[in-house]
């Protein structure tokens, strides 16, 4: 029997909200694929988009960042920034030849367990029809932070 | 104190994988996760890989505890449930250990994998998944201290109304200091306002004015009355408040409040603030009685003196010499620990719903305005009487939900004003044996006693319509209704409709938000919701705390509430507040940003972004600084440095990136290829 | 120190455009001490030594080697090999070989796109559409050119590399300290950085060097330097809403652009320990657009011409994602 493909997704969630709201769904006992694992931001405004190329470039063949609903940010109004750096970003994406659709954004309050489990879902669906991302420059080891150089003066 | 060994990088890391009785060990294998940690992630330093029934019991812990000792393990792993609910429990089995609680990191595999997917399979791969991840992210960890913080005794209470009132007492009753700021000549709020309060029907001046006199006479409140916050610097524990005291134009060092010079004040002003309209002040005056403090404030605006420098009797007649015509404001800077905000409501301009006829039908009040009337020390001394001053009303239809539950308006329900119409009916019967008519859509009566003050009301005979007045007119056709005001409504119980003829109509109008409660919330720097009330830290397990720390707030500010609900969230927010002041220091999660500064190029691109006005730049260094006290640890700035000068702590952009690798380590079904 | 005695010197030039080895000679007079304290045993633009010279050393023979210009193809390749095994220090010289600078643009492009660019242009007579034969047989025997990668990398994606100095080109005055640090360390006066280290920068960014002034920043519009009327000489050119790069771009060069008026371009390329230089403006930028309704946002976005292009114009090929997926398939 053919083997269907299996997407790997990495999900961001925000501390206040969507990662509540994935424990709620957890509590709920509200069945979602385990295709997507999730990674906890203290806010989505703490995405960096660094982390969604590192998810790419690791072998995530989707990503999804979730965070409170606008006005309704722990932090007030940071939610605001990863909306704007999703929709940047995935101006960024086409050249690359990645699909916009495998970077999504969906809003989820601390109760909204199961409608967060159905935008997994169906975003594990709709990654699964893309096909696999196979990045072909992976990046295995996170790169340690290069110093700029200052000279070392040997005392006399 | 850890027992840290890590040389090169090298990491001596427990793994911990709890069954949680079943709620785990029911789906995901535990011990095949167990010892895939212990042989697949030997590489990233796990030396020990063991898994317990319940970790979070204090055998559980003990297990930890112990094998940090004896192993010397530096870095701990627990996959078990939701870090929401055990963080605080293995960091403080790790910290009782020796090792730095932060460096102990949990995997949660029951909330987000045993019990929310079907196969046992995926569920112990994506384990497996979740264990790598905090693995290679605790690697990234580093020892991390709580912040201190000093509290300042001294709290600022800003709104003088019943609210305010009460945190006031609590707090100065605990032997701290209180300022309470109150923007109005008196303290008292709305509720100074109001005739009998419900259910109980008991004068609100005779429960409000002795909690007044207690607030005036205490040695530990601070009264400033006609002042204003103008500014707010600084964070928890060290507030420093700007504020302006306006000019009364009265030394109140001298001032007797004997009440010589409003008596003798020849220009009378309609007092569109305490009478809502209905009254008259003078142009130097207190708002009510019973005020307090007991000085009035001269009303520039409308004085003879200052218009035409005439006048000056109530200088002329004060026997003490307290009248300063040259006063001016004064501002001044307070020292505090803590703010509760206890700023009240606006009501609803009735105006807006130009079918309601308020402001052009003489005969519409206001719900407030009705208090007024009722109150005995009002303008009409407690009669119940028409626009005309004189003639009772025989017939008196009180509209429910006015701005209240309306897309065009206000979609929330002001909670009180069921009750208050109720109470309403109750008055117009006992003072006039008018008929009266409620027009509800629902009847919300739910707290202590109200029900059965509704069930009173029934049976006095009021008259209970629901359904949503549509119009109010005066375009009466048929004989015997001249004069009167015609209500227009769907009877929705009797499915027909009805015009009925009244003398007068009672608005039962919303309440809303202060109108600068958005100015307000930017000064103290806390949120408001989509409608401009104060936002709690929590609506259901905090309601009394904002998302600032050290700012409070208590009433009506964050809500449409009874009486009983704003005391009690008053003395919730002092004793939160004294709480603070107890622990003279406070602890905070190290959860922060910090810029280096010598990798900071001063692009200032970090500075608009922090709603806590954590960031600021040094125009000397030519860097920006985060306040460590401030910053509230959300990251955005980390993410948003584009030179990568700012750090965050807890949440590093090391620490994430590896966890995103160490998730990646686990394929997804052979169809997953391999890692290059 | 006689000629004998002297370190060995080498300078390679792979996909480049012969910037660096100008920069290097742009060093004036100093030239002269480096040619005092070092053997230039290979120097493809300055002398006539052969590859198979650097064959016959042994390895570590040469003590310093500068490397410029992006791994294109396999004679890249091989000489990036060759000078990896026969030096002591191997430093990426320059930005194509940091982090792939201009010709790194081409991973954007299949080779099957770079190709018909360079054989099939208007201009160029080539009816049959005739491509380049990595092998062609003749009479002689077989013709051999290079094989073409079909994404350009950087030098460290290829070999292990112990310093990196970046630029397009390194500013001249940083060679020089480069040089006088070098030399110091062969006269025993100074250690070796850490490896790994970058040389010839600052700690931070390029407006920790730009003498505009700087406010809160909060974007309204962006705009391109060619639609501009005016440009404010004393103010930031961000908040002007020209993208210019230089927050997130590693300082050292004097803020040159900038001063000049012209929104920098980021060919110092990333701060050290930064991963992605994209990502940083992507980030950046984003966060200070003052806008939170999506369709508005997406209005102010649309004036940001090619944000690909523009954040990566040099750090493409040195980026995470290293290159447009589809240029892996092109062969």
């Amino acid at each position: 029997m053919d083997a269907q493909f299996e997407p790997l997704i990495i999900g961001f969630t925000c501390n206040w909200c969507s990662y509540r709201a994935a424990d709620m769904a957890g509590t709920s006992r509200v069945k979602y694929p385990a295709n997507i694992r999730l990674v906890r931001l203290m806010c989505s405004g703490g995405l960096d988009p660094t982390f969604v190329l590192k998810a790419f470039t690791c072998g995530a063949d989707g990503v999804l960042i979730t965070g409170c609903h606008p006005g309704e940010c722990h932090y007030i109004e940071q939610n605001y920034k990863a909306l704007r750096r999703v929709r940047l970003l995935t101006r960024i994406l086409q050249p690359m030849d990645i699909e916009p659709a495998r970077l999504m954004l969906v809003w989820a309050s601390a109760a909204e367990g199961v409608h967060l489990a159905k935008e997994i879902t169906q975003f594990v669906e709709e990654i699964r029809a893309l096909g696999p991302l196979n990045w072909p420059l992976r990046t295995r080891v996170i790169e340690k932070p290069k110093q700029a150089a200052q000279l070392v003066e040997i005392p006399a | 104190m850890t027992t840290t060994n890590a040389k090169n990088g090298d990491h001596r890391i427990g793994v911990y994988v709890c069954h949680c009785g079943s709620n785990i060990a029911g789906v995901v294998n535990v011990f095949e996760v167990a010892k895939w940690a212990q042989e697949n992630l030997a590489d990233q330093g796990v030396v020990v890989s063991k898994e317990y029934k319940f970790m979070c019991s204090s055998l559980g812990q003990k297990l930890i505890e112990e094998d940090i000792q004896k192993e010397k393990l530096d870095r701990v792993v627990v996959a078990a449930c939701s870090p929401h609910l055990h963080e605080k429990t293995f960091r403080g089995a790790a910290s009782r250990a020796g090792l730095n609680p932060y460096l102990c990191e949990m995997a949660s595999v029951r909330e987000q994998v045993s019990w929310v997917t079907e196969d046992h399979e995926l569920a112990t791969e994506k384990a497996k998944a979740m264990v790598s991840g905090a693995v290679a992210r605790v690697r990234e960890h580093e020892e991390l201290n709580r912040i201190r913080v000093p509290i300042n005794a001294s709290t600022l209470i800003v709104g003088g109304g019943i609210a305010g009132i009460q945190a006031a007492l609590e707090i100065a009753n605990s032997g701290f200091h209180v300022y309470l700021v109150e923007r109005e000549p008196s303290i008292g709020g709305h509720m100074a306002q109001f005739d009998k309060t419900f259910p109980t029907l008991d004068c609100a001046a005779c429960i409000l004015t002795p909690r007044m006199s207690e607030v005036g006479m205490h040695p530990n409140i601070e009264l400033l009355t006609w002042s204003e916050v103008e500014h707010v610097d600084g964070y928890l524990g060290n507030y420093t408040v700007t504020v302006r005291k306006k000019a009364r134009y009265v030394d109140t060092s001298l001032c007797t409040g004997c009440g010589v010079c409003w008596q003798k004040c020849p220009k009378k002003v309609i007092d569109d603030k305490f009478e809502v309209g209905l009254g008259y002040r003078k142009a130097i005056y207190t708002p009510f009685e019973q005020a307090v403090p007991r000085f009035p404030v001269l009303d520039k605006e409308n004085c003879i003196y200052f218009e035409k420098g005439t006048c000056k009797a109530c200088e002329k007649f004060c026997a003490v010499g307290a009248i300063k015509l040259d006063d001016q404001d004064e501002v001044i800077k307070l020292s505090v620990g803590n703010v509760i905000l206890a700023t009240g409501y606006d009501m609803f301009d009735a105006r807006r719903i130009p079918r309601y006829g308020y402001g052009r039908l003489p005969n519409v009040f206001t719900s407030l305005e009705f208090e007024r009337m009722c109150n005995a020390a009002g303008p009409t001394n407690g009669a119940v009487v028409l626009r005309d001053g004189k003639t009772a009303p025989k017939s008196v239809a009180i509209v429910h939900c006015v701005g209240s539950r309306d897309k065009k308006y206000n979609t929330y329900c002001s909670a009180i004003c069921c009750m208050q119409s109720l109470k309403f009916a109750h008055l117009v019967k006992e003072r006039t044996g008018a008929e009266v008519y409620n027009f509800y859509i629902d009847m919300r009566t739910a707290a202590k006693d109200y029900d059965e003050f509704y069930q009173k009301v029934l049976e006095e005979g009021a008259n209970l319509i629901r359904g949503r007045v549509a119009e109010v007119n005066d375009a009466t056709l048929f004989g015997g209704e001249e004069g009167k005001l015609l209500i227009q409504v769907e009877d929705t119980l009797i499915g027909k409709q009805r015009q009925i003829p009244v003398d007068m109509v009672i608005l039962a109008i919303a309440l809303e938000p202060r109108h600068d409660s958005a100015y307000v919330a930017r000064q103290f720097g806390i949120s408001t919701n989509s409608s401009g009330w104060f936002t709690e830290k929590h609506p259901k397990l905090d309601p009394v705390a904002t998302m600032t720390d050290g700012i409070f707030i208590a009433g009506c500010t964050s809500g449409p509430k009874d009486i009983p609900a704003s005391v009690a969230q008053g003395s919730a927010a002092a004793a939160r507040v004294v709480s603070y002041i107890e622990q003279k220091e406070l602890a905070l999660e190290p959860v922060r940003g910090s810029i280096v500064a010598e990798k900071c190029s001063g692009c200032r691109i970090c500075n608009g972004l922090c709603p806590f006005n954590a960031i600021s730049f040094d125009e000397e260094k030519y860097v920006s600084e985060i306040n460590q006290a401030l910053c509230q640890g959300c990251g955005t700035c980390v993410a948003a440095c584009p030179a990568g000068a700012i750090a965050g702590t807890v949440f590093s952009n090391q620490q994430v990136l590896a966890q995103i690798e160490g998730l990646m380590r686990v394929p997804f079904h052979e169809t997953q290829p391999a890692m290059a | 120190m006689t000629t004998q005695s002297r370190p060995k010197f080498a300078m390679y030039w792979a996909a480049s455009c012969g910037g660096c080895e100008i920069a290097v000679l742009n060093i004036h007079e100093k030239i002269l001490e480096v040619d005092k304290n070092f053997d230039v045993v290979f120097w493809p633009v300055a002398m006539d030594a052969k590859y198979k010279d650097v064959e016959k050393m042994q390895d570590g023979e040469i003590l310093l080697t500068l490397f410029n210009g992006g791994i294109r193809n396999q004679e890249n390749e091989h000489m990036a090999h060759l000078l990896r095994q026969k030096s002591k220090l191997l430093v990426a010289f320059g930005s194509c070989a940091n982090e792939g600078c201009i010709p790194g643009l081409a991973n954007f492009s299949t080779q099957a796109e770079i190709f018909d660019t360079v054989f099939s242009t208007p201009t160029t007579d080539n009816p049959e559409g005739i491509r380049p034969q990595f092998s062609y047989a003749v009479p002689e025997g077989d013709l051999k050119i290079p094989v073409f990668n079909p994404v350009l990398r950087p030098l460290d994606r290829v070999v292990d590399v112990d310093y990196h100095i970046p630029g397009c080109p390194p500013e001249s005055h940083q060679i020089a300290a480069v040089i006088d640090a070098v030399i110091a360390v062969l006269e025993g006066k100074a250690e070796l950085p850490p490896k790994g280290s970058y040389l010839g920068v600052g700690q931070s960014t390029v407006c920790d060097e730009c003498k505009r002034a700087r406010n809160v920043k909060l974007i309204k519009q962006f705009t391109r330097i060619q639609e501009m009327q005016q440009i404010d000489p004393a103010l930031c050119l961000l908040e002007q809403g020209l993208v210019c790069n230089g927050p997130a771009t590693a300082s050292g060069c004097g803020a040159l652009c900038p001063a000049a008026g012209a929104p920098c371009a980021g060919c110092y390329g990333a701060s050290p320990g930064v991963l992605d230089f994209g990502a940083r403006m992507v980030s950046s930028l984003a966060s200070v657009i003052d806008e939170r309704d999506p369709r508005k946002i997406d209005i102010v976005l649309d004036d940001l011409v090619d944000p690909a292009g523009s954040f990566y114009r040099f750090s493409l090929a040195g980026s995470m994602l290293g290159t447009g997926k589809a240029s892996w398939n092109g062969n």
